[in-house]
């Protein structure tokens, strides 16, 4: 059934039939095939349409260097599009469909862009569109260009699976298990050294499989076995295959990405074909790949190397192939893609391809061969010749016939003339190799063109590195073998690793090559027929050349106006042959026009695999205070402060957010509230001279600050514009707690830690964090000192405890007295006292108040009611009023700043820019009765037209439950001078204006009474 | 990823650590005249090469010190405590 | 020739094989009437304002790599002028106002598209801080609207709006105009309408030092020689500093390495830029179909132009985020540039102390969108020997004298703008 398979060989599993269906057809395969292998079995060639002409394409490569065989694969959340069917592994029920054709692969309408062709050269669209001139033109023909364009078509439902992340070291990381990556790892091994070997393919082996070779006294395949065998026994070995190696960083960490359990994606245990119904992971809690950071202390690269094209006319038939990818398909998955095969190749290695197809029943029509002479001596063009296959020297493809499927290529001699036609269903091209040096240049590794073996070579790399085998430009199997077993013991060694025991190189026959010719295109004998550099971007040599007319000479423009490089396969195959064509074009040679840069990743990674486990909420953390149940309990809507949710209500049934804020700020002033102010930055500083230290970070003073005594204190940044405020407590002489905002704790203790161990290391001070040890609340209002009296055991009178002071004490709870410190200090204005504990005691300490509050009317507020009661009393924020451009004096604070010591900041806030009168400076806004606009500019004259120059804006505004009205903060130029004055607040987003009142910013008790009764 | 060679802790990864900037300029005294402020807070060598600049072991030891980095390769030379 | 349709359709009857050079590789000449360092979008769009509006195109613009190599061909393509401080706002609208007729003036399509730029907000400090740089905008004549989060989960079906993601939104302001530009026909675009007027583009060629004589410039030494001139601007972004230390100056700008990066190409999925505070981030979709995508510097000095995996994981999760669905896309290919960060986040477009030197530079990430007023201004700026009104704010002296214009207050440390 599967008509294109042979009945023996290669490493399918001819006893599970594994079913899949492609453009809804339904094939079947065999496990171990790839999606490709199991479609060429079946004879299915054309599985796409090109990106640019939609012209119909086959499979070209074998692996991660596949430029058009990319499908839409699975359905629902799981559906993943540009799926290379050269890698994506077989399963059963796996389901694909070709992309980016209407309406099928075999009629499509988009193959309209074919022949119209020369009207859409490379970089077009830069020299047209421009008319109509209006923006509303462009966006109309992008619409359609990009309906267009792109390739497959996302998921719309989130991805269900889940992806982990893995840390690891090694002494050597060896990336490739070709033969030079096997011998590597295995000398390196024998050295002692901690060896992780990583594959991107599901078996080692590389160029192993299907090779005819021997090594030592056994076939390459034996040996290959023996060799996995035993690394696998070793204990400081671990073999990664599926593993592609995609980054190189900094330090020598470099990004694995491991594909678990992604082959099948799809919950194929559930039989279901109900895409809406996605049952869970794959497989047993699995992840569906892993993202490995690996800091390894050596690195061996043997990536191996990509095979590369020639251009010439139509040599984007299906049926096309590269030479070693045709090899892979016999050798490796039994399969038999044509009946009558040329093969056209400048390399000695290409003709393993004839010999592969000979043995599979492939009629070898010809070796097309541009050299001739001594270089067609090698030891593989011998053994063509003795096995009777047809050697056109000197002669080139000069173009493929052929609609759906390649049927004849026309061959002439290389310095031109009469040509024949040969008919064949298939073509194995080999334009020579490149070695896989991406990782190699990702580690600033610089590259050499190497003019004999015509390919880009390493030659000097700083990190840690070796490369090793065909990704060193050595294609033969004993240098592989060679410099691999080489580059383990340089590796190991490297790190302090030497074996004391030599371990035997492993042996192969060195095989006798020609050299190649470089050759990357052919004349094509109609004018303007499509000759491929870039198969994926339909990038041409006339592509090529246009650029190179046009003045677009660097290979870096050549890359970018024609695009040629830039698809998924990130121009493996295509990148050189449209530098050498660019090279010929403007006569330079190819070692002066370079590459263009190589990024990671090497091959495209899931985006899931970033973030692993910390996606959706937990893409940052959440920090919760440990009162944060009971607010659950009580219905509080949450918001974010930074990491932190705190608690922005506690709305009632019936009642909306903003009237819960409402009703909580009203109580606060006639009852008590009580709210959670865990989160606030709390660092304690101990140390002979702390207040020495305050002194020169705040602008205020502190040496004068009692034992059991607390102050408000400002920071400045070092350009005299306000950092931070908060209050700082005295607890013992020297022992202090000081208070930051939420947002800001973390940023101002590692401010305080650079001063003290940087600036002034000879101060005796001590800080550290502790805003995670203690939960505190407030309780604030006319009757907190009945609550407080309640459940501390302290003389909390007037005059044993007056405004601002300090103590320690301890709270009666339900589970008996906690160690507690009280502040009696206040935010909203009124009669207030902060209450810490430790932070697991937060929850007992809160039900206590909670309970003493219970015949005084206690309500729990959040920062909603928080934020309106401390408008009322004009107290800043930082963030809202202090917002990274005001000073001091312009908030009012002025008067706060000490002259008798100097402070961070002073000095440059002292300059006539930070205290000219046209600033802004802080005021209290009222209204007429009208809500203020939230965000409001003020303006003198709110019909002017724009620009209309605005004196301020609204930095905080409420509805004050207290005054019932409406009030705000604002920063007003001259605000001071302005007291009395009407202005305007607009707010142009919501068609709003309303008429204020400048006022002094502190709409209640500006006497400070409440807070010090 | 950088690894950064704290002088108590050792090498650790570049997730460990906050950047902190130039180190080779100093906060001039808290009195002192103005230009000099202005220059230590505005002004930066900012070069092409060597850079000594601050770092601190943020999860870690907490501790700040300089490290010597070249800005071109990201290659670290060396590490000081302050 | 003149790029059109028609001229396409000719064209392609000889098979392309007509087309003149976008611009010359010429020698340079010994002395120029002014030289702009840098060939970049800034450097280049200098020289074409300073030969059109000013008439002076005997001006070598002179790169050290191949024109457009540096942050103009690595950016994410975004353009808007959503700005809150008076100089910044009029500044980049005066940039929108360039774009939108800019393929008309330089007759190469740089596919101007107005999609839309719209700020998510995701708690009610972030809603306060956009709707005061709306109303600012609205009152400075920008164009900026609110949207609420049932009107983002209409036009945006692939971005969470629910309740209960980690940074739920509450809705965004809207800059209708705003929206990308094909970065690289910038460039080129700009190279090519400059040379036509005579401008000299000289790539390949570095400038290895300044002369000065009596405190004002002679001319440069490069890598093809000396030439001479007495107006030399600076326009190469991360390589102010470099240059200016060659004149003997020291700036405020600290060079740092963003990275950007982008999917493989896909189906249209995405018809705004979206960008979001909270999780620091911002995507579009280029119209081959690749999501565009970039967020906050890695955060130490680097004139490397690559940076480490943690900020492409902190990018990518954010991305996810905030568009789920978006999981089972691969990331293609990421890269960095050299991100000139100044001590307020604000350019400098400006005289330099040395009579003849002037300079276009600290842009952090404003730099693709200001192109066209940066070079508008650098022009009048040189042309006049002082500054354009829009750019009168953006001195060197600023810093000193506490003049910052600081959008996010974010205060004296380059990295945090």
């Amino acid at each position: 059934m599967q008509r294109c398979r042979l009945p023996m060989g290669g490493v399918v599993d001819r006893s599970q039939s594994v079913p899949f269906e492609f453009d809804g057809v339904s094939y079947e395969g065999y496990a171990g095939d790839t999606l490709a292998s199991a479609l060429l079995a079946n004879g299915v060639h054309l599985v796409a349409r090109s990106f640019k002409y939609h012209r119909p394409r086959g499979i070209v490569c074998a692996g991660v260097d596949e430029p058009n065989a990319l499908v839409q694969l699975g359905r629902g959340a799981r559906s993943e599009p540009n799926v290379r069917a050269t890698t994506q592994e077989l399963y059963a029920g796996l389901r694909a469909a070709s992309q980016n054709r209407w309406p099928s692969l075999s009629f499509d309408v988009g193959a309209i862009n074919d022949a119209m062709s020369r009207f859409i050269p490379a970089g077009f669209y830069y020299k047209t569109f421009m008319w109509p001139p209006s923006p509303k033109w462009w966006l109309r023909y992008e619409h359609v260009i990009r309906r267009v364009a792109g390739m497959g078509v996302t998921a719309s439902l989130p991805d269900p699976d889940s992806y982990e992340h893995q840390y690891a070291h090694c002494d050597v990381l060896v990336i490739g298990a070709g033969p030079a990556g096997l011998a590597a790892a295995r000398s390196a091994a024998h050295a002692g050294a901690r060896v992780i070997v990583c594959d991107e393919n599901p078996m080692l082996g590389g160029g192993l499989y299907g090779a005819a070779a021997t090594i030592g006294d056994t076939t390459a395949s034996a040996w290959l076995q023996a060799t996995t065998r035993e690394l696998a026994a070793h204990d400081n070995v671990t073999l990664l295959p599926r593993t592609t190696a995609f980054g190189c960083y900094d330090g020598n960490l470099i990004g694995l990405i491991e594909r678990v359990a992604g082959h099948p994606p799809e919950a194929a245990a559930t039989g279901s074909s109900d895409s809406a119904r996605q049952d869970g992971p794959v497989s047993n809690w699995m992840p569906r790949e892993r993202l490995w950071k690996v800091r390894a202390r050596s690195v061996v690269l043997a990536t191996g190397a990509h095979e590369r094209g020639i251009a010439y006319a139509n040599n984007d038939l299906p049926g096309t192939m590269l030479a070693g990818a045709l090899r892979t398909y016999i050798d490796r998955y039994a399969v038999r893609p044509g009946t009558r095969a040329v093969v056209f190749a400048n390399n000695d290695q290409a003709y393993a391809a004839a010999f592969s197809l000979q043995r599979a029943g492939i009629e070898v029509a010809a070796i097309v061969d541009p050299r001739g002479g001594a270089a067609l001596d090698g030891a593989l063009p011998l053994a063509a010749r003795d096995n009777v296959i047809p050697i056109l020297a000197r002669s080139v493809i000069t173009g493929a016939h052929g609609r759906l499927h390649v049927t004849a290529v026309d061959v002439a001699p290389l310095a031109g003339g009469v040509g024949r036609r040969i008919e064949c269903d298939l073509v194995a091209l080999s334009g020579g190799w490149n070695p896989a040096v991406h990782l190699f240049s990702q580690a600033r590794g610089k590259l050499r063109y190497d003019e004999a073996l015509a390919t880009f070579v390493p030659d000097h790399c700083p990190a840690a590195m070796t490369v090793a085998g065909a990704a060193n430009g050595s294609a033969d199997l004993s240098t592989a073998l060679h410099e691999g077993h080489a580059a383990g013991i340089a590796a190991a060694a490297q790190v302090g690793f030497a074996a004391t025991a030599s371990l035997q190189t492993p042996e192969a026959a060195p095989v006798a090559s020609g050299a190649p010719l470089a050759l990357w295109s052919t004349a094509p004998v109609v004018e303007g027929a499509k000759r491929f550099v870039d198969w994926q971007n339909d990038v041409t040599v006339d592509d090529v050349a246009l650029a190179a007319r046009e003045g677009y000479s660097s290979v870096e423009h050549l890359k970018r106006y024609t695009t040629l490089g830039m698809g998924t396969d990130q121009g493996k195959i295509s990148n050189v042959v449209g530098l050498a064509l660019l090279a010929g074009e403007l006569e330079r040679p190819i070692a002066s026009v370079g590459t263009t840069t190589f990024r990671p990743p090497y091959t495209p990674v899931t985006l899931g695999a970033f973030p692993g486990h910390d996606a959706g909420p937990h893409v940052e953390p959440s920090r919760f205070s440990s009162i944060h149940d009971w607010h659950v309990a009580h219905g509080a809507r949450f918001v974010n402060a930074g990491l932190w949710k705190r608690p922005h209500s506690y709305p009632r049934k019936g009642e909306s957010a903003d009237d819960a804020a409402l009703r909580e700020a009203r109580n606060v002033r006639t009852n008590v509230g009580i709210v959670d102010v865990s989160t606030l930055g709390k660092i304690e500083l101990q140390g002979g001279d702390v207040a020495e230290f305050l002194n020169r970070v705040y602008i205020n003073r502190w040496d004068t600050l009692q034992v059991g005594r607390c102050r408000y204190g400002v920071m400045l940044r070092d350009d005299g514009i306000v950092l931070d405020d908060g209050t700082t407590s005295r607890l013992a002489s020297s022992h202090y707690l000081l208070t930051t905002t939420t947002v800001n704790a973390v940023r101002i203790l590692q401010y305080l830690e650079s001063l003290l161990q940087t600036e002034w290391p000879e101060l005796d001070v001590c800080v550290t964090s502790v805003t995670e040890q203690w939960s505190a609340a407030a309780l604030a209002g006319p009757r907190a000192r009945d609550v407080l009296a309640k459940i501390v055991d302290l003389d909390v009178s007037n005059a044993a405890f007056p405004f601002l002071a300090v103590a320690r004490c301890q709270v009666r709870t339900a589970t008996g007295p906690v160690e507690a410190r009280v502040f009696r200090m206040s935010y909203s204005g009124e009669l207030a006292y902060e209450i810490h504990v430790p932070a697991h005691k937060g929850r007992a300490m809160w039900n206590a108040a909670i309970a003493a509050g219970a015949d005084c009317g206690i309500m729990a507020y959040g920062t909603e009611a928080m934020s309106t009661l401390r408008i009322e009393k004009g107290h800043i924020v930082v963030g809202a009023e202090a917002d990274g451009r005001t000073t001091a004096h312009d908030l009012g604070l002025g008067e706060l700043v000490s002259r008798a010591k100097p402070c961070i900041g002073q000095r440059l806030a002292g300059r006539p820019a930070l205290n000219s009168t046209d600033r802004w400076q802080l005021v209290g806004l009222t209204t007429l009765g009208d809500p203020m606009p939230r965000a409001a500019k003020i303006v003198a004259d709110p019909d002017r037209a724009a620009p209309n120059p605005m004196l301020g804006h609204v930095t905080s505004w409420c509805r004050s439950p207290n005054l019932d009205a409406w009030i705000a903060l604002a920063l007003l130029e001259n605000g001071r001078a302005r007291h009395g004055q009407t202005l305007w607040a607009v707010s142009p987003l919501a068609s709003v204006r309303v008429q204020v009142r400048v006022v002094p910013p502190c709409f209640i008790d500006p006497e400070g009474e409440r807070l010090r009764g | 990823m950088l690894l950064i060679p704290c002088p108590w802790c050792g090498p650790r990864s570049q997730i460990e650590f906050t950047y902190g900037g130039d180190a080779t300029v100093r906060r001039p005294a808290l009195d002192a005249p103005e230009d000099e402020w202005a220059r230590y807070v505005y002004v930066r060598d900012n070069p092409m090469g060597p850079h000594d600049e601050w770092w601190t072991h943020s999860s870690g030891c907490r501790q700040w010190f300089v490290v010597r980095r070249d800005t071109r390769t990201h290659e670290i030379l060396g590490a000081n405590r302050p | 020739m003149k790029y059109s349709i028609f001229s396409l359709a000719r064209n392609a009857r000889s098979y392309h094989e007509r087309w003149p050079l976008a611009w010359r590789s010429p020698a340079p000449k010994p002395r120029y009437d002014a030289i702009i360092v840098g060939g970049g979008g800034h450097g280049l769009a200098t020289a074409y304002y300073l030969a059109k509006e000013h008439g002076i195109a005997n001006v070598a613009v002179l790169e050290k790599g191949w024109l457009g190599g540096g942050n103009t061909g690595r950016n994410t393509t975004i353009v808007r002028s959503n700005y809150h401080l008076d100089p910044n706002a009029h500044f980049y609208e005066l940039s929108l106002k360039l774009w939108e007729k800019l393929s008309q003036d330089l007759n190469f399509n740089v596919m101007y598209s107005a999609r839309g730029v719209l700020n998510l907000v995701h708690s009610p400090a972030d809603l306060d801080a956009a709707m005061r740089r709306g109303n600012a905008m609205r009152l400075n004549g920008i164009d900026a609207k609110f949207v609420t989060r049932d009107e983002i989960a209409r036009s945006i079906p692939n971005l969470d709006c629910s309740a209960d993601a980690r940074f739920p939104i509450m809705g965004g302001l809207l800059q209708p105009r705003g929206g990308t530009v094909r970065h690289d026909a910038v460039a080129w675009g700009y190279a090519r309408a400059a040379d036509a007027r005579g401008v000299d583009i000289i790539q390949q060629c570095a400038v290895t030092g300044i002369r000065i004589d009596n405190g004002a410039i002679a001319g440069v030494e490069t890598t093809q020689g000396f030439i001479a001139t007495n107006k030399l601007g600076l326009a190469v972004a991360g390589h102010s500093s470099h240059l200016a230390a060659m004149a003997g100056l020291k700036l405020p700008i600290e060079s740092h390495v963003l990275q950007a990066m982008v999917s493989e190409p896909v189906k249209p999925v995405l018809d705004t830029v979206v960008t979001s505070g909270a999780v620091h981030f911002y995507i579009s979709q280029s119209d081959k179909g690749e999501l565009v995508m970039g967020g906050d510097l890695d955060f130490y000095n680097s004139y490397a132009q690559r940076g480490n995996l943690p900020i492409i994981e902190h990018v990518v999760s954010a991305c996810l985020a905030l568009f789920p669905s978006f999981g089972r896309l691969k990331l293609m290919r990421t890269w960095g540039g050299i991100m000139d960060m100044t001590m307020d986040g604000s350019p400098i477009i400006a005289r330099l102390p040395v009579k003849g030197l002037y300079m276009t530079g600290g842009w952090c990430y404003g730099g693709f969108k200001a192109t066209p007023a940066s070079g508008f201004c650098l022009a009048h700026t040189i042309a006049r020997d002082e500054p354009h009104p829009l750019n009168a704010a953006f001195t060197l002296e600023r810093f000193a004298s506490g003049r910052t214009i600081d959008e996010k207050g974010a205060g004296p440390y380059a990295w945090a703008h």
